[in-house]
């Protein structure tokens, strides 16, 4: 083809024809009065709501308020950044409990002796069914819902690390011995980073689960987030505002999946993603 | 003159639930200081396993193994190994992998970056400096390899089938390279090989391992004066020598490998 631009913006349309010719069925559907537009609004209902949703709900006053803050005060942003806060809090303390308890159960075997049957025994009960526990310890609000965020990120991030750290090829131990490697900086300049891929893979998981939960515990225990306003809007019956919260999740999902995949790739540039010279 | 390895009847059994093993068996060789020794002999022969109980990965089951008088106990740095997975660091650059072994001394940063420096110039790899070892063709990660243990000062390399995995053309560049470095640093070196034209082209002295258990079956002294032409008369009439020793022990080898598939 004469211009390569052109060929690029064509492979892209190429991605959206599945999702257009889905939306245009949807705004059909709609339009033809066949579905209730309670059960399933159309499209640009949905659109529209989501508009309304982002952004702020009172006129701009600058005796109130700066004008970003003004601009961020919708109910969506303060939902997105209520989940989000959540998401991050738990998954970094079950990350910061995982991690040093994954390296140390990988490294000695006596430690994986001692926390491996209690870990093989907890680590099938799925983060939800900890609801009514974490309620009837710590009420509602926030400490419940990240309680419940931690335990989903933490068992991830723990399996990935020990089967990092229990991976290490030999070759590099014998290496960094021979070098004259000490215990210490065999562990932090070798093991460590020999099981970076895992442990990032594990994160990885880890933040999915997280976000899965904070959905779940938002619907449950507090009254604002992502999760809460959609359960919320069912109540209304504002089925737009249901969509519209859910593309929402959907987006927040996908952008925090995107984050950690730069985090990989920069942490990683090393790595040739699969192992082996 | 006292030798700078001696290896006084070394044994190694491997034992496991089924059998045991004899992978050496009464072993004794002394080898001088600025010596170049090829371990030669087909694989189960045992050559890798003597050459990791001189590196000290895993001590003779009978048998010592003394370094300048002093017994070999655990790995160290004044025994550089070159593997023949080149065993890189991949997480560093080809500079960092250099520099490991002299942060793990705690040499002045100064003096590392100075030694570093002075390796990557001599090894041609100035301009990969910041490269990871993924980026490297095989004979690049196996230069950083060498530099690696060069930069440990260590009087003695052990090389463990370090080119194996080369092409031809890097692999006599490689033993160019080699030959070089052991003539400028003189160090003691023990090369495993499987290739009689390496060996030959290589040490000083070729010692003949045969088949489990492996015993030593000849040692040859190299006279051919270097550089050695491969293609000389003097050479062929080595080489004919030798694969005949070699030829002797890959039959008891493949005769072992009908009887019980997958013996390795």
């Amino acid at each position: 083809m004469k211009y390569p631009w052109l060929k690029k913006f064509a492979e892209k349309l190429q991605g959206l024809l599945v999702p257009l010719v889905l939306l245009a069925m949807w705004q059909w559907l709609s339009s033809q009065a066949i579905v209730n537009p309670q059960i399933l609004p159309a499209p640009t209902a949905v659109l529209a709501k989501w508009w309304e949703y982002l952004s702020p709900q009172e006129a701009y006053d600058p005796a109130k308020a700066g004008y970003l803050a003004w601009l961020f005060s919708g109910e969506l942003i303060r939902d997105a950044y209520a989940s989000l806060y959540r998401v991050m809090l738990g998954f970094m303390i079950g990350a910061a409990m995982a991690l040093p308890l994954g390296l140390m159960m990988g490294a000695s075997d006596r430690i994986y002796k001692l926390f491996n049957p209690l870990i093989q025994l907890l680590r099938p009960i799925p983060p939800i069914a900890f609801i009514p526990l974490s309620i009837l310890w710590f009420g509602l609000g926030n400490p419940p819902a990240i309680f419940l965020i931690v335990i989903g990120a933490f068992f991830p991030i723990l399996m990935n690390t020990i089967a990092g750290v229990r991976n290490v090829d030999s070759i590099y131990i014998r290496a960094a011995r021979n070098l004259g490697a000490s215990q210490t900086t065999m562990f932090l300049r070798v093991i460590l980073p020999a099981a970076t891929p895992y442990i990032l893979t594990g994160a990885r998981i880890g933040v999915g689960t997280a976000f899965i939960v904070v959905i779940v515990a938002e619907m449950i225990a507090v009254n604002n987030g992502l999760g809460y306003r959609i359960l919320e809007a069912r109540e209304f019956f504002w089925s737009d505002k249901i969509i519209a919260g859910m593309f929402s999740i959907g987006l927040l999902g996908l952008a925090i999946d995107t984050g950690m995949n730069w985090l990989n790739n920069y942490l990683l540039k090393w790595h040739r993603g699969i192992e082996g010279n | 003159m006292q030798p700078h390895i001696q290896i006084t009847r070394v044994s190694k059994v491997y034992s496991s639930a089924e059998r045991n093993v004899a992978a050496l068996d009464d072993i004794n060789l002394n080898i001088a200081p600025g010596e170049f020794i090829c371990l030669l002999g087909p694989s189960g022969c045992g050559k890798s396993t003597l050459l990791n109980a001189v590196a000290g990965f895993s001590l003779p089951t009978s048998g010592s193994i003394l370094v300048d008088t002093r017994p070999v106990q655990q790995p160290g740095p004044d025994r550089g190994m070159v593997f023949q997975e080149y065993a890189l660091f991949p997480w560093m650059t080809v500079e960092k992998n250099i520099a490991f072994g002299l942060e793990i001394k705690n040499a002045p940063r100064a003096q590392i970056k100075e030694k570093v420096d002075a390796l990557l110039r001599m090894l041609n790899l100035y301009d990969f400096r910041e490269r990871y070892p993924k980026d490297l063709s095989g004979g690049m990660r196996q230069r950083v390899a060498i530099a690696r243990v060069l930069a440990l000062d260590s009087p003695i390399m052990l090389m463990d089938e370090p080119f194996g995995a080369l092409d031809s053309l890097t692999r006599r560049n490689l033993q160019d390279e080699l030959l070089r470095i052991w003539m400028e640093f003189k160090k003691t070196i023990i090369f495993v090989t499987h290739s009689i034209e390496e060996s030959i082209y290589l040490a000083d002295r070729i010692v003949v391992m045969t088949y489990r258990p492996g015993k030593i079956k000849k040692d040859v002294s190299v006279v051919i004066p270097r550089p050695r032409d491969p293609s000389s008369a003097e050479f062929n009439d080595l080489k004919k020598e030798l694969a005949l020793l070699v030829m002797e022990e890959q039959d008891r080898h493949l005769r072992d490998e009908i009887k019980e598939p997958s013996a390795d």
